[in-house]
């Protein structure tokens, strides 16, 4: 779950969407978030986007980076403004307008 | 089991992490409950961040603990440079690994909730960080942010319930900070989580006058007081001023210390004051309470003792000046460091202030002689009652110290006592009245001992002369037979 495959196919090109999932180890949480991520991306942002999943059990140190607290944290990094959106990403609408991809209701 | 056994063992059975605050420890019987959260309430302004840190870093300079100390407010730059004035070099601390500082950042408007989550973030972070240092005490400061942050309360306060177990767990003693609420102890409820020891923070302004003031509202398995317990924020940091700590066991002194005027120790047994003793000085306006003191004083610091002088009417030059007059040069002390003399206008800050800053003054430069010049003037910031209370305990601190200490009291008529000290007189050992003497058509002075227990004295009135060669003391009958006192 380290690399997803998109990123290492085109590990050169720089993608317009950065994407950024903090995870506690293998949790339902974590591994809904994941599910649900490559989903909403597959349908939405194919082909724009890269998925970086980083595991704080494993480095610890790279929860204050991106100010993490909550677990599962999808950070947005490109593009700017960094947006953050919390939880597993269950509710699809919300994880829409936090990515910017939805007009805010 | 007696109830007073049961409180022993308790006493015993609770350990406690010591602040290394300045009248804390004391009120607190050692210290915040060691491996506990305490709980630090009170308005913006009142000094829970302080009292945070303050426990962080002497808790890793004079314990050996080294602390994490959590902020979600200010970040570490902000942080250090707050405390860089009062003598806290968090860089350094930070370098020397016995200080982490993170900063957690949490933007309401960044975050969008989509679903289940946990603070598992926050949990690992703290735990690398006390794991990174083998921290033993945490600082949250103020977790309430999450509170606005978070659109989930009901994760929120769960998450809360499961951190403070965690810290528990982790053995950790953890402050936390929190903002008075209205009407409420804080505006989260964070007291229903932290319930081992909670303490009150208050920044009262009474009368143009401000007063800080602690309480300890909640100390699970400890006898505390539970009063309230004014105290500074002074160039050290955070001074609590104890109430008083005389049992009325301390040790007194049998020594006893010349008075720098020769008669003067005749008049005391022959050999002075006992050292520790509280002294008292009264007398109208220009009698030469003043002279009289500095005359001790003079003779504390040629004998290599350490006097702090509190003078609340005259300018230090003035003083300086003035005995110079009368052959008392007080400058070449100030010098050699043995003489520090204090000016402060009694209005300028509460009653309770001033006593905090004399302590504060007191442990730090550690005089043999204290001088109150005068204690009378404190009128016009306490009432009686109130002032009663504070010469109490400058007379019980210095007496466990074995502080000898002066008090002068400036009377309006020819008594030996105004008013407003009267109260005071059975705490004073030894009690010099000066008055205005007048004789064959001379004004001069006279002086008398009222008091001096543990020793004979002489109960003549004597007169007394300021001479530029110094104090100079005459038995009366030297005067002539005529003498008649009058009062001015």
């Amino acid at each position: 779950m380290e690399k997803s495959k998109s990123q290492a196919r085109s590990r050169r090109t720089k993608k317009a969407y950065e994407l950024r999932l903090y995870v506690a180890g293998q949790t339902p949480k974590s591994l809904a978030a994941f599910a649900n991520l490559k989903k909403i991306c597959e349908e939405h942002l194919a082909g724009q986007y890269d998925i970086e999943v980083i595991d704080l059990l494993k480095h610890p140190q790279l929860a204050s980076g991106d100010q993490i607290l909550a677990i599962p944290t999808l950070v947005r990094k490109l593009p700017q403004p960094i947006k953050k959106i919390i939880g597993d990403l269950s509710n699809t609408e919300r994880v829409l307008v936090g990515l910017n991809l939805r007009e805010q209701k | 089991m007696t109830p007073e056994k049961r409180d022993k063992q308790r006493v015993k059975l609770l350990p406690k992490a010591p602040t290394g605050i300045p009248g804390m420890d004391e009120i607190t019987s050692g210290g915040l409950p060691k491996g506990r959260p305490t709980l630090v309430a009170g308005g913006a302004g009142c000094g829970k961040t302080l009292l945070a840190m303050e426990f962080l870093v002497n808790g890793a300079i004079q314990y050996n603990e080294p602390g994490v100390f959590v902020a979600f407010e200010e970040n570490a730059e902000e942080l250090a440079q707050n405390v860089a004035s009062l003598g806290f070099d968090l860089k350094q601390l930070m370098k020397q690994k016995k200080l982490i500082i993170d900063y957690v950042r949490v933007e309401r408007t960044e975050i969008e909730e989509t679903g289940e989550y946990d603070l598992d973030g926050l949990f690992i972070r703290l735990g690398h960080a006390i794991d990174t240092l083998g921290a033993k005490r945490v600082a949250l400061d103020t977790i309430e942010v999450l509170f606005s942050a978070l659109p989930n309360q009901g994760i929120l306060r769960a998450e809360l319930h499961r951190l403070f177990r965690w810290l528990k767990d982790k053995g950790v003693s953890a402050v936390i900070t929190a903002e008075r609420g209205d009407g409420t102890m804080t505006r989260f409820g964070l007291e229903e989580y932290v319930a081992d020891c909670v303490i009150l923070l208050d920044h009262r302004v009474a009368e143009q006058v401000s007063t800080r003031r602690l309480r300890i509202v909640k100390y699970r398995g400890t006898l505390h007081g539970t009063n309230e317990y004014p105290f500074l924020i002074g160039k050290h940091g955070i001074s609590v001023l104890p109430i008083t700590s005389l049992m009325l066991n301390h040790q007194v002194s049998r020594e006893r210390i010349p008075t720098g005027i020769k008669e003067l120790d005749d008049m005391l047994g022959g050999k002075g004051f006992y050292r520790g003793s509280s002294i008292m000085l009264s007398g109208t306006a220009g009698t030469g309470k003043t002279s009289l003191a500095s005359a001790l004083v003079e003779a504390a610091c040629k004998r290599g003792e350490r006097c702090l002088y509190f003078a609340f009417e005259e300018s230090a030059h003035q003083i300086i000046r003035d005995m110079r007059s009368i052959g008392i040069d007080l400058a070449p002390h100030i010098k050699k460091g043995l003489l520090q003399i204090h000016v402060a206008r009694p209005s300028q800050y509460g009653l309770e202030m001033h006593l905090v800053t004399m302590y504060d003054l007191i442990r730090e430069f550690k005089p043999s002689v204290v001088v109150l010049d005068p204690i009378t003037d404190f009128t016009s910031v306490g009432s009686e009652l109130e002032i009663k209370f504070a010469v109490t305990r400058i007379i019980d601190f210095l007496k466990v110290n074995m502080i000898t200490g002066l008090f002068i009291s400036v009377t309006s008529k020819d008594e030996a006592a105004d008013q407003s000290v009267v109260g005071i007189f059975s705490l004073i050992d030894a009690w010099v009245n000066l008055r205005n003497l007048e004789s064959n058509g001379e004004r001069h002075r006279g002086l008398f001992v009222l008091k001096s227990r543990g020793m004979s004295h002489s109960n003549k009135i004597h007169s007394f002369y300021l001479t530029k060669d110094g104090i100079k003391i005459r038995a009366m009958d030297l005067v002539g037979p005529q003498t008649e006192f009058s009062t001015t």
